[in-house]
């Protein structure tokens, strides 16, 4: 089976991201891995990376908002989880 | 209303949300929707299909005129392991009858529509703007807060989605339970309507409605999907979040392997990716519905956890439209008795009581429980099917052996016990 790459699918969808202000944070500091593992498999957006070097990535801008982070980790690991401010974020043209 | 007050403020534009809008406009109110994206629609995404009958009793004729995708003759439940799929298809024209018919649907497309409805009927409708908490005086829910403004109703009405972070703030519940709710991720894949209709077996404007048990959600609790759409086919798979930390396969790789399955990649080979999107789904029936009525203040839709997912049909868009109307109903009267007390509002709950949101949302309280506690059915199932189909249809020059013998070599493996104990527990649940 081929791996899948993510990001290439989230390049075809209409985000306006919001540069100033991250909707979704991630806590700084030591990270639970294991919760971290958690939103690497949840996450549609495969937001949550771990490198080769065993580092991790998060990165908001292909966030679909669709709050699974935060149900599962939002009292873990997630220093924040609101929706973008209005106009901002993912735009679904068709749904 | 007074120039600086409506009578009520819907937040969100999803289904719920404008046909709220729409009903109360419809009736003469002073009505604002207020959407965080740029239209209703923008951050809203289904499987899917929506079963017409609570749309049809508001809007008469609505799919002659609305943009739905295709009307859905077809289902088909399969389940699939990683090298077969065992399929049940059923062709009626009774799933056609207007009033039982249902309908592909893309939300970007269809709740715009319904948005223009809900303007057509009087209400205002303001876009891209978040609502960031309620006013609240005296413990009475008096209007929206977004950043500086502040824009107070006789009645709000939450409509902002399974994940409605305004119903927590007002401590009407907690943070949803990740065995309250289902995460769904799905691609748009873009195909010429012709290709659609001859790989799916569609005449004209019909189309298949199609979901899996077994390896689309790598065999833990949930299921792929495919809808025929015009023009496109919407592929997905869903699961839910408790059961999906258990296992070791990311939601993105499940919709790639379901994808690529052997049985589904000559049904989008060709097709264009143009969207891939991801939502909650709360699944967790009657127990997460929350309090939805306070002074000033009804909560509909999905933010009140309605839908239905029975493994075989999933309902959430006509539990959306039958709330709404109950609460529009719930607004009016409160609006002749100049009541919009959480006493009098009470009302709400008779109307969804006597409709079939609660009817049903009651009699399948039992069914999300079933499905989690037997995932047999995402994983023992779908091997002994195809292991029975096998048996049936490999021919390998092996001297035959007796049907039944055979059969139940696979039966065995699951379990004569489990499987009536299984279809016991499951047919009561339903």
């Amino acid at each position: 089976m081929s791996t899948v790459n993510v990001d290439q699918k989230l390049g075809l969808n209409k985000f306006y991201v919001d540069e100033e202000n991250a909707h979704s944070v991630l806590k700084s500091g030591d990270i639970d891995m294991k919760e971290f593992q958690k939103l690497m498999l949840v996450c549609p957006a495969g937001l949550y990376k771990l490198d080769e070097k065993g580092n991790i990535h998060f990165d908001y801008a292909g966030c679909l908002e669709c709050g699974t982070c935060r149900v599962l980790c939002g009292k873990t690991i997630l220093e924040k989880w609101e929706f973008p401010v209005g106009t901002l974020g993912v735009e679904f043209r068709w749904g | 209303m007074s120039d600086d007050k409506f009578d009520a403020i819907i937040v969100g534009g999803g289904i719920a949300g404008t046909v709220a809008a729409y009903l109360l406009a419809k009736e003469g109110l002073g009505v604002l929707l207020i959407e965080r994206g740029n239209y209703a629609g923008s951050k809203n995404m289904t499987g899917g299909r929506i079963y017409s009958h609570s749309l049809e009793k508001i809007m008469p004729n609505f799919a002659q005129e609305a943009p739905i995708e295709r009307k859905i003759t077809r289902e088909k439940i399969s389940l699939m392991t990683d090298e077969s799929n065992v399929t049940l298809d059923y062709y009626s024209d009774l799933l056609g009858v207007q009033g039982s018919d249902s309908y592909s649907v893309l939300r970007g497309v269809f709740d715009q529509w319904l948005q223009e409805k809900a303007e057509e009927a009087g209400a205002e409708i303001i876009a891209g703007i978040r609502i960031d908490d309620l006013i609240v005086r005296d413990g009475k829910v008096c209007g929206v807060i977004a950043g500086e403004d502040e824009l107070e109703a006789d009645i709000t009405i939450l409509a902002d989605g399974v994940n409605s972070l305004l119903a927590q703030k007002l401590g009407y519940r907690g943070e949803l339970k990740p065995d309250q709710v289902a995460v769904g991720a799905k691609e748009v894949i873009e195909l010429p309507s012709s290709v659609i209709e001859d790989r799916f077996n569609c005449r004209g404007n019909e189309g298949t409605a199609w979901l899996f048990a077994g390896t689309p959600s790598a065999g833990r609790v949930g299921s792929g999907f495919i809808y025929t759409n015009k023009e496109s086919i919407s592929l997905g798979v869903v699961s839910t979040l408790s059961d999906l930390v258990q296992g070791n396969k990311s939601v993105p790789q499940m919709l790639e392997d379901f994808k690529n399955h052997p049985a589904i990649e000559p049904l989008v080979k060709g097709g264009k990716l143009i969207e891939y999107s991801g939502h909650l789904v709360p699944e967790g029936g009657l127990a997460m519905v929350p309090k939805i009525i306070g002074d000033g203040v009804l909560v509909v839709g999905d933010a009140a956890g309605f839908c239905l997912n029975l493994g075989y049909a999933v309902r959430g868009m006509d539990f959306a439209v039958g709330s709404a109307e109950c609460a529009a109903k719930a607004v009016l009267a409160a609006k002749e008795a100049r009541n919009f007390s959480e006493g009098f509002l009470q009302c709400y709950q008779s109307f969804l009581n006597e409709s079939f949101v609660m009817k049903d949302l009651t009699h399948y309280q039992k069914f999300p429980h079933f499905l989690e506690e037997t995932p047999r059915i995402f994983d023992g199932y779908p091997r002994m099917a195809a292991d029975m189909m096998a048996e049936l249809f490999v021919m390998n020059g092996q001297p035959a052996q007796p049907l039944m013998k055979n059969m139940m070599k696979h039966i065995k493996k699951v379990g004569m016990l489990n499987l009536a104990k299984d279809a016991w527990k499951g047919v009561r649940s339903l």
